[in-house]
């Protein structure tokens, strides 16, 4: 578009939009990923905002952020410490001080830096020398005056106006950037189809922004960061909960059967009932509950009724929904339970990430109540572990509680889209209609499941339900049928271990230290042992999806390290997950509940703590 | 199946071979009776009913029907029935649940799935105590009810059955008594062809714990006198020698007794099931003995859209204008790029 006086090349670059919740810094970087993707970076997203709406204006507490790391290379993190810094407010200053590269880059919004705002946000005169920032690349912009110049023969409303500051940031941004507008711009004309004003106002916004950058080269040298070599395929950009959703939707068809979501809206999950409500197309009979119970009853209903019967929540819901697990485990149906964890305890951090239900998940019910518990790692393979869910579910004839977090469920990255004729068949155990009279709980020999009778078929006419039972479905209290129902329902969660893939090790097969994780932490795990490894360190990552179950490798792969750190985003579940399946093992643990996904230099810190106590 | 065969299924071939293990003399056999009557009467084939209940003595129902049963949690039979009907508008979907498991634990479940108005027939029995945790106080107890969680009397009002419904946007709402197995029958019949949730509160007796609680309406020999059963269509007369009826009185129904004052039937109410406004609906779900005779029958029947249809038909509209029709088509829909 201009000539550069001096471009550089970076490896990867981190890049952080923050300012009022109502600023509109989501959309802004959902909108610079979207482009950087489609340029051909890898990158990794991760969305950090308040739980209010529109928190206090100016404070700390109400500042919204959005990190994005591209790179031309393989990126498993939003990043720690970012190198650019967006910052339309003082308060935005005061929220990532500590997490700016030092000698990083802040675009900031001069025009918001007034005294009642420094206030506001705890300064008392200037934020740059107070936070020490003075070797910083500050570049102060007066965003909002600049704003109102551009926009001022369009004859706009003063709210429409400033709505438009954050598209400003953007075009200096893509300036820095060296990408192009045309993503961007397609999405005013599409977003604002019927308001082609406010389309228009977004436009020249976005390119003053860009064409300021440019006159006053204070932005200089321009960083590119070239397309990553990523496998060849169709890609797209998914977040966890999209991903989620579409996994479930994708397993629903390799069974040949509907999907019905039994949902209650709860931050972070509710993007999982969001997008499937929208898959009408798809067949999806979405059903907005009134409370979390009925959310889950009425997919156990459906699911009894011959549907994928889904469910998804997040940790205060999965409290609520404890006693209904069990009566899927007691009915041995087919249900899908998706906790999209948040920090609690009680309602907690609504908004924020953490890994604290595994112990929820595992036995957060009364009786003996095995469920499988397995947790996804990445947004995108979010998707899988829905699929697999759903497979086990179904082939399986029990309750599957998948874990995702809120780090997931909003962060995105591009995704290599599957073809479905590679992904697995799902063969559901449906009744024989020749064996007449029906037995319920009888089983088959290798698994353990039951059959699946659908009402509406005849001759297969039978009762379940919470009370105790016979293999005949006869209620019974007899205390040794009770004590054979417990331990084959045990025996058959057990066996859904023969069908799933052994542990997976990230580095060599045998070394000084082990780093365990599990779920969400996985992109922070794997670049932190893959720059150990670069150092020299014999270090190694298993990250557990399969939880309940275990794979059956676990005590072998932990035999073949000197340590093991359990590391995770709560006070050590995990780790006496493991302490109490294999006893065998010393477990070193690494654990962190701010709220917050770990950085890569406090995991590295603690495993160079481990090896040079060796 | 076929057709005909369906039509000689008889009340016996809708028990199951389980033994039913109510207390003798309880209101619940006669319950069992009258359902199963219906349902030979109605002619669905058994694969296509599904009994679903909650928790107490009467959830215990579906295990003797010989169709498909769910015996769930307390206070969510209206949910899981919800999804089973949601999911498989095909089946006959009826809900055995009680005054506790409906009306308290249950409520928010309840209220919801009248106001969804899914079609499920929902037959509430309502003996106003809890009998399977043996004898505390219950949400339709009367104020002041000695009990064993009440020991000094209740403080708290009741709820009225009807009441509730109609404030829920109920369409169907009827009352029957336990031991009214042809009343009971009939009424079931036309709740199973009424599109829309359907409502049935059964006045039961538990023998044990609230014993004879309703006779002072429903016993053998006042029951015509305290009683009215409500018929479309019909002037709303009662009394043994049918000599009572209900007449507006400014803003408010009044008994009044026929050839008296000059009152003949033509100044008596005629009953209007299928008047969508529910005022006067409303005033006979509430009538109380001895004010007023109880309404016994079908009170309120009113057509209305089901939520279960309406959801197919959103599907089936968004099918066809979509260009999306796989999950292929899907991954690959919105934003996407090569990698060559």
């Amino acid at each position: 578009m201009t000539k550069r006086s001096k471009v550089i090349e970076k490896e990867e670059v981190v890049i952080r939009f923050s300012g009022d919740s109502g600023d509109g810094m989501q959309l802004t970087g959902t909108l610079f990923s979207d482009t950087a993707a489609l340029y051909g970076n890898d990158i990794s997203t991760f969305p950090d905002y308040p739980a209010e709406i529109r928190a206090p204006q100016g404070t700390v507490g109400g500042v919204s952020g959005f990190q994005v790391h591209l790179g031309h290379s393989e990126i498993n993190t939003p990043g720690d410490f970012s190198d650019v810094l967006v910052a339309m407010n003082p308060a935005a200053i005061k929220a990532n001080a500590k997490w700016i590269k030092p000698g990083g880059t802040i675009i900031l919004d001069k025009d918001n830096f007034t005294q009642k705002n420094l206030e506001k946000a705890g300064y008392s005169r200037d934020p740059i020398a107070e936070e020490n920032l003075e070797n910083y690349n500050i570049i102060p912009a007066p965003i909002t005056s600049m704003v109102k110049e551009s926009l001022k023969d369009l004859g706009l409303d003063m709210k429409t106006v400033t709505r438009t500051k954050n598209m400003f940031a953007l075009g200096m941004v893509y300036w820095l950037f060296d990408r192009k507008l045309k993503y961007t711009e397609q999405y005013f004309d599409k977003k604002f189809g019927k308001k082609p004003e406010v389309a228009q106002a977004n436009k020249i916004v976005l390119r003053a922004g860009y064409y300021y950058a440019e006159t006053i080269e204070a932005l200089t040298p321009v960083i590119r960061v070239s397309p990553a070599p990523i496998s060849k395929g169709t890609y797209r950009n998914i977040c966890g909960n999209a991903a989620t959703a579409w996994g479930i939707i994708a397993a629903a068809e390799k069974a040949g059967l509907t999907v019905f979501i039994g949902s209650y809206p709860i931050t972070p999950a509710t993007g999982i009932l969001e997008e499937l409500a929208a898959r009408k197309d798809m067949g999806v009979k979405s059903f907005q509950a009134e409370d979390e119970i009925a959310g889950i009853c009425t997919a156990l209903g459906a699911s009894f009724a011959g549907h994928l019967g889904v469910t998804s929540t997040s940790g205060p819901g999965l409290a609520l929904k404890s006693e209904a697990i069990g009566l899927a485990v007691m009915t041995e149906l087919p249900l899908v339970i998706i906790d999209v964890q948040r920090g609690g305890p009680s309602t907690g951090l609504p908004t924020k990430t953490e890994q604290a239900d595994l112990m929820q998940a595992l036995y957060g019910r009364n009786g003996e109540c095995p469920v499988v518990v397995i947790a996804a790692s990445t947004p995108s393979d979010c998707f899988h572990f829905a699929f697999e869910a759903a497979r086990i579910a179904l082939e399986h004839m029990t309750p599957v509680l998948l874990l995702t977090d809120s780090y997931l469920a909003n962060g995105s990255e591009p995704w290599k889209i599957p073809v479905m004729q590679d992904l697995p068949s799902i063969k559901p155990p449906y009744a024989d209609t020749v064996e007449i009279p029906f037995m319920p709980y009888k089983r088959d020999k290798e698994k353990l499941v039951r059959k699946w009778a659908i009402p509406g078929t005849p001759g297969l006419e039978h009762r379940i339900g919470g009370l105790e039972k016979t293999a005949k479905g006869t209620v019974s209290y007899i205390p040794e049928n009770h004590e054979l129902m417990v331990n084959l329902r045990a025996e058959k969660v057990a066996r859904v271990a023969a069908g799933i893939p052994d542990l997976e090790l990230f580095g060599p097969e045998s070394g000084d230290l082990l780093i365990a994780g599990w779920g969400g932490s996985y992109g922070y795990l794997l670049t932190a042992a893959r720059e150990l490894q670069s150092e020299g360190y014999k270090v190694s990552l298993a990250n557990f999806n399969y939880i309940n179950p275990m794979p059956g490798n676990v005590r072998d792969v932990f035999s073949r390290f000197r340590s093991i750190v359990v590391c995770e985003l709560n006070m050590g579940q995990f780790a006496n997950y493991l302490r109490m399946n294999y006893q065998e093992f010393r477990y070193e643990q690494l654990n962190k509940v701010q709220g917050l996904p770990f950085t890569v230099n406090e995991i590295k810190e603690k495993c160079i703590n481990i090896l040079e106590g060796n | 199946m076929s057709e005909t065969t369906v039509n000689q299924l008889s009340a016996k071939d809708f028990k199951s071979d389980q033994e039913v293990r109510w207390c003798p003399g309880c209101g619940d056999h006669a319950v069992l009776n009258a359902v199963q009557k219906a349902l030979s009467e109605i002619g669905i084939p058994r694969e296509k009913i599904a009994f679903i209940s909650g928790i107490g003595c009467s959830s215990r129902f579906p295990y003797y029907m010989n169709t498909y049963g769910f015996h769930g949690i307390h206070g969510r039979a209206s949910a899981i029935a919800s999804g089973v009907k949601v999911a498989n508008p095909d089946l006959s979907v009826w809900q055995i649940t009680g005054d506790g498991d409906a009306l308290a634990i249950g409520g928010n479940h309840f209220i919801h799935v009248v106001r969804r108005n899914i079609d499920i027939n929902i037959i509430l029995f309502n003996n106003e105590i809890y009998g399977l945790t043996k004898g505390q106080y219950s949400p339709t107890s009367q104020k002041g009810i000695v009990t064993k969680t009440s020991p000094f009397g209740t403080v708290e009002e009741p709820f009225s059955v009807g009441e509730l419904v109609i404030g829920a946007k109920g369409k169907f709402f009827a009352r029957t008594l336990d031991s009214n197995v042809s009343l009971s029958a009939q009424i079931y019949v036309e709740a199973a062809r009424h599109k829309g949730t359907s409502v049935i509160e059964v006045l039961q007796n538990c023998v044990i714990f609230n014993d004879g609680i309703h006779e002072v309406v429903a016993g053998k020999e006042i029951r015509d006198e305290r009683t009215i059963i409500l018929k479309h269509g019909e002037p709303m007369i009662f009394g043994k020698n049918n000599d009572m009826g209900l007449v507006l009185e400014g803003l408010k129904l009044k008994v009044v007794k026929l050839g008296e004052n000059g009152i003949t039937e033509k100044n008596i109410l005629v009953h209007n099931a299928f008047e969508s406004n529910p005022g006067i609906q409303y005033m006979l779900a509430n009538m109380k003995y001895p004010e007023y005779p109880v309404a016994l029958g079908v009170i309120r029947s009113v057509p209305g859209a089901t939520y279960e249809s309406d959801l197919a038909a959103q599907i089936e509209d968004v099918k066809k204008s979509t260009k999306i029709k796989s999950m292929d088509d899907l991954l690959n829909s919105g934003s996407v790029w090569k990698v060559e």
